[in-house]
């Protein structure tokens, strides 16, 4: 599979939908610039409705751009028809045409494209090693459990070699534990292989799992993209904040800054937080805060009273109002802490440098 | 907002695809030659035909008492056959569904819902003379009745009725199949009485599938020709006075006028049902049922039901038998016995039987691959594709479903006869093989393609969009996966559009030159003569052959149908 490596450029993209109820055109996607490195694992990641699917399928070619080109590589493919562009989609239903057994399923891009059939046999045997489907090639598709009939879906889709490969929610028709294994194994596949990939979901542990960058979208737009960690402790906003895994608010007007450091004034209380450029004293500012970064005191920190108390396990959940804000806490392995009961007055503890501004 | 470049790159890709374009234009001029035109001809007819345009030729028409008669029947009578037959329909359906059944009532069940399909449309018309005509076997034989009148309004009601009340029991049997039955549980557990429960849940669910039932039987009423021409007597209805208008007095232009009349009242009706009463249906039975319905097995309420439901289908099914018993009598009427087979050795020998047969044979088996393929490629484009000429396709040959044989037999005579607007081209085909071919694909396309469209709409779309992702144009994806996964439909849709063309008559009847014998007309012209013992015959081996070929078709679906084991999933 000695290929040129291509990646993916979209420049300027729309898609205008009309909302069959009301008639209404709007933007499915709106004006959307990105850049995908060859050879890394991107996620587009997003609430329902976002634009993520949209977008997959305008690289694919099933729909087409309203505005903006869309580069394979260098070379403009907004013209190109599905079965003529250099991608391969792994779709959410599995897609398999149920009236072939797992062999004709995977060779049926290989005989499309004439391949000899020694080669097909070569390629084949491969590629069902690759996704440990060896032996399985008279089975009928619907005699595979839901994991492999993944498995010959993404098989299907790597046997053509295409330059990008695209996955259109994969996983979310397997149970829980399947698609944790699934995730790791899809993976290992595209490092193995070292192809491009565009992966479409809407669950953040997938996305964290697989990609090498992620990009999260909201009703059109990119909202943020970057690398996991970066996406999840430095959001851009409190959309991206939220939808990555669980935040806390707190808002306050700046009254003071020292090296680096400012000073809200959160529900009447003082609070210090790494500050960040062109904050200006006066001005309102809101501070995400992870469950995880947070714990409970008698003393320090935010005044706050416990409100909910519940024990999970791993970690002790608490919810707690601070003035007016509620704020929801984890503390992880709390068999040797003290455990603070509903309607107890406590403290909100956490370092300056665990908070970030928005 | 602009979508121009997104619909410019639609077309273009569209553009890279010959085959479909091709397969586009050619089914766009399909639709139009012979669908839209010989209608739109008809319109221009009747303003312009008597010279001069203007409403000249409606007054001419609606001057004449025949024709306003005609209206004043025609309605009538599709309206108390759309009431009786969804009454009927219900009455069926709701016992085969809510009633455990015994194994012989259910089977008198499925042979009353299978007649109408194998049988020539008219042929109760033929059984109820018979039966019970002024030599009827029973009225006069068996009770003794010497002047009993069947023909004219009572006869058409009761033979229209009998006819399409199978198509309502199908129709409503599967919506009610629908609903949930945790409904009817609910409201049986607040205390309602069944009778409660039926008037209170049930039958406020199933009413606009009734509504819907109702509409699509009283079209087919005031659409059929043949059942009014043969029992009709005097009681003209629409559909016989156009014929009347063109074969009897020449009028052409006059009976375009009346075409144009009638496909108004069809359309409008279609348009409700289509419009309003589909999507009521299914906004209120959208639900499947979560699990099996307890049956009644309550003895009060199964055995009068079951009893009267299996009398009425006996009585179907007696009136179907009759057809080929009868065809066995020595002389109709007054020598029953001994049975003989000499009717049926008329047919061939002295009626040319054999002609009939090969010709309407040949031309319905060369019509029916061809509307099975156009049908299945007319769902592909409106299920699976997007195109700008898309909304027209479906369009037209859903409109086809509501244009009556008689209307569109009119418009051929009038578009073709002299030529594309009577320029001479194409005039040719006139009085062809191939205009009733033509005719033939016309008149069931729209049931093809709504059958196609149905089974279509169960696969997902993902796995035709998988393969053309692959590398499969538009071609590859329509013949590898495509048809292979609606291969049942298409085998269906194949004898559905054989069977149709072999019982049709309505149309062709106005078409058809002396050069093609066709059965269903030689049927028409014996039973018109009285000589009912050579139209039973005639009609006989028509269903034995009509029935041979849905029997060809299950065999045939069930060693070869791929989709079956597909299915079992």
């Amino acid at each position: 599979m000695e290929k040129m490596k291509k990646g993916v450029r979209l420049e300027h993209i729309s898609k205008i939908y009309k909302d069959p109820k009301t008639g209404k055109e709007f933007y499915a996607v709106k004006d959307t610039s990105l850049t995908i490195e060859p050879g890394s694992f991107v996620t587009l990641l997003g609430p329902s409705g976002c634009g993520k699917t949209t977008t997959l399928r305008m690289i694919a070619g099933f729909e087409s751009p309203d505005e903006g080109e869309i580069y394979l590589g260098d070379e403009p493919i907004n013209e190109l028809t599905p079965n003529k562009r250099d991608t391969a989609m792994v779709f959410q239903s599995y897609a398999l045409l149920p009236h072939y057994n797992v062999f004709d399923n995977v060779a049926y891009g290989l005989k499309l494209r004439k391949v000899p059939k020694e080669e097909i046999q070569e390629r084949m045997m491969r590629i069902l090693e690759l996704v440990e489907l060896s032996g399985m090639e008279a089975r009928m598709t619907n005699q595979l459990s839901g994991g492999q009939q993944q498995r010959v879906a993404l098989a299907r889709a790597l046997v053509i070699e295409p330059s990008v490969l695209l996955f259109d929610e994969p996983l979310s028709n397997l149970d829980a534990k399947l698609r944790v294994s699934m995730r790791t194994e899809i993976r290992r596949i595209q490092q193995e292989v070292g192809i491009t990939a565009i992966y479409v979901t809407h669950d953040q542990s997938e996305a964290m799992a697989l990609s090498d960058n992620i990009i999260i979208m909201n009703k059109g737009v990119v909202a943020q993209m970057g690398t996991p960690q970066e996406i999840y402790y430095h959001p851009v906003d409190e959309f991206v904040a939220d939808f990555i895994g669980e935040a806390n608010f707190l808002r306050g007007k700046m009254t003071g800054s020292e090296q680096g450091y400012a000073t809200l004034n959160v529900e009447g209380y003082p609070l210090r937080v790494r500050g960040k450029e062109g904050m200006e004293i006066g001005e309102e500012y809101t501070v995400v805060l992870r469950p995880e970064a947070a714990s409970l005191g008698d003393e320090g920190g935010l005044p706050c009273r416990v409100v909910l108390s519940c024990f999970m396990g791993s970690y002790q959940n608490y919810h707690v109002m601070v003035g007016d804000t509620l704020v929801k806490l984890e503390e992880h392995n709390p068999k040797n802490k003290r455990i603070y009961q509903v309607g107890e007055d406590c403290h909100l503890i956490f370092e300056p440098e665990s908070v970030h501004v928005l | 907002m602009a979508r121009g470049q997104g619909a410019a790159l639609d077309r273009k890709k569209l553009m890279a695809d010959p085959i479909m374009v091709t397969t586009i234009v050619v089914l766009i001029t399909f639709l139009t030659l012979f669908i839209l035109y010989p209608l739109a001809i008809l319109l221009v007819d009747s303003f312009v035909g008597d010279g001069g345009f203007g409403f000249g030729i409606f007054k001419r028409v609606f001057a004449m008492p025949t024709f306003t008669r005609a209206i004043g029947n025609t309605l009538k009578v599709g309206f108390v056959v759309g009431i009786l037959s969804s009454l009927i329909g219900l009455l069926f359906a709701y016992v085969e569904v809510y009633v455990r059944l015994n194994k012989f009532a259910g089977g008198l069940f499925k042979v009353v819902s299978m007649l109408p399909v194998v049988s020539p449309p008219f042929v109760l018309s033929l059984s109820m003379i018979m039966l019970f005509g002024k030599a009827g076997i029973i009225t006069r034989f068996l009770l003794g009745i010497y002047d009993n009148n069947v023909y004219g309004y009572w006869g058409i009601v009761i033979v229209q009725t009998l006819t399409f009340f199978p198509v309502c029991y199908m129709m409503l049997k599967g919506l009610l199949k629908n609903i949930d039955p945790s409904l009817e549980e609910a409201a049986r557990d607040m205390g309602a009485s069944r009778w409660k429960v039926f008037a209170d849940v049930t039958l406020p669910l199933m009413l606009p599938g009734l509504g819907n039932a109702f509409l699509v039987t009283f079209i087919e009423s005031i659409a059929d020709f043949a059942n009014p021409m043969i029992i009709g007597g005097s009681y003209d209805t629409l559909a016989t006075t156009i014929y009347l208008q063109i074969t009897g007095a020449y009028d052409k232009a006059g009976a375009a006028a009346m075409a144009v009349v009638l496909l108004c009242i069809t359309l409008a009706m279609f348009a409700v049902q289509k419009y309003y009463l589909e999507a009521k249906t299914a906004a209120t039975l959208t639900g499947k049922a979560s699990r099996a319905r307890m049956l009644i097995e309550d003895k009060s309420v199964k055995i009068p039901l079951t009893i009267l439901c299996s009398l009425g289908a006996m009585f179907v099914i007696m009136m179907y038998i009759c057809v080929p018993i009868g065809a066995c009598f020595p002389t109709w009427g007054y020598k029953f016995f001994p049975l003989t087979g000499k009717w049926f050795a008329q047919v061939f020998t002295k009626y040319r039987g054999l002609k009939a047969f090969k010709d309407s044979f040949v031309l319905s088996l060369i019509a029916s691959p061809i509307t099975a393929l156009l049908s299945m490629i007319i769902s592909y484009l409106v299920v699976k594709r997007k195109f700008k000429s898309k909304g027209f396709i479906e369009a037209v040959s859903m409109l086809a479903m509501a244009v009556p044989g008689t209307v569109l037999g009119v418009g051929f005579i009038r578009g073709y006869s002299g030529g594309l607007f009577h320029t001479g081209v194409l005039q040719g085909i006139y009085g062809t093989g191939l205009i009733l071919i033509i005719v033939f694909v016309v008149r069931s396309l729209p049931t093809g393609t709504r059958s196609g469209i149905s089974a279509l709409r169960q696969i997902d779309k993902s796995i035709e969009e998988s393969a053309y992702d692959m590398g499969a144009d538009s071609f590859k994806v329509f013949m590898t996966v495509t048809l292979p996964l609606i291969k049942d439909s298409f085998l269906s849709g194949l004898v559905t559009a054989f069977v149709r063309s072999i019982t049709a008559i309505s149309a062709i009847i106005l078409l058809v030159t002396p050069a093609y014998l066709l059965i269903t007309v030689q049927i028409n012209e014996f039973a018109e003569k009285g000589a009912f013992s050579l139209a039973c015959a005639f009609a006989t081996i028509l269903i034995i052959i009509t029935y041979s070929a849905v029997l060809l078709m299950n065999l045939f679906i069930k060693y070869f149908g791929t989709s079956r084991k597909i299915k079992e999933d």
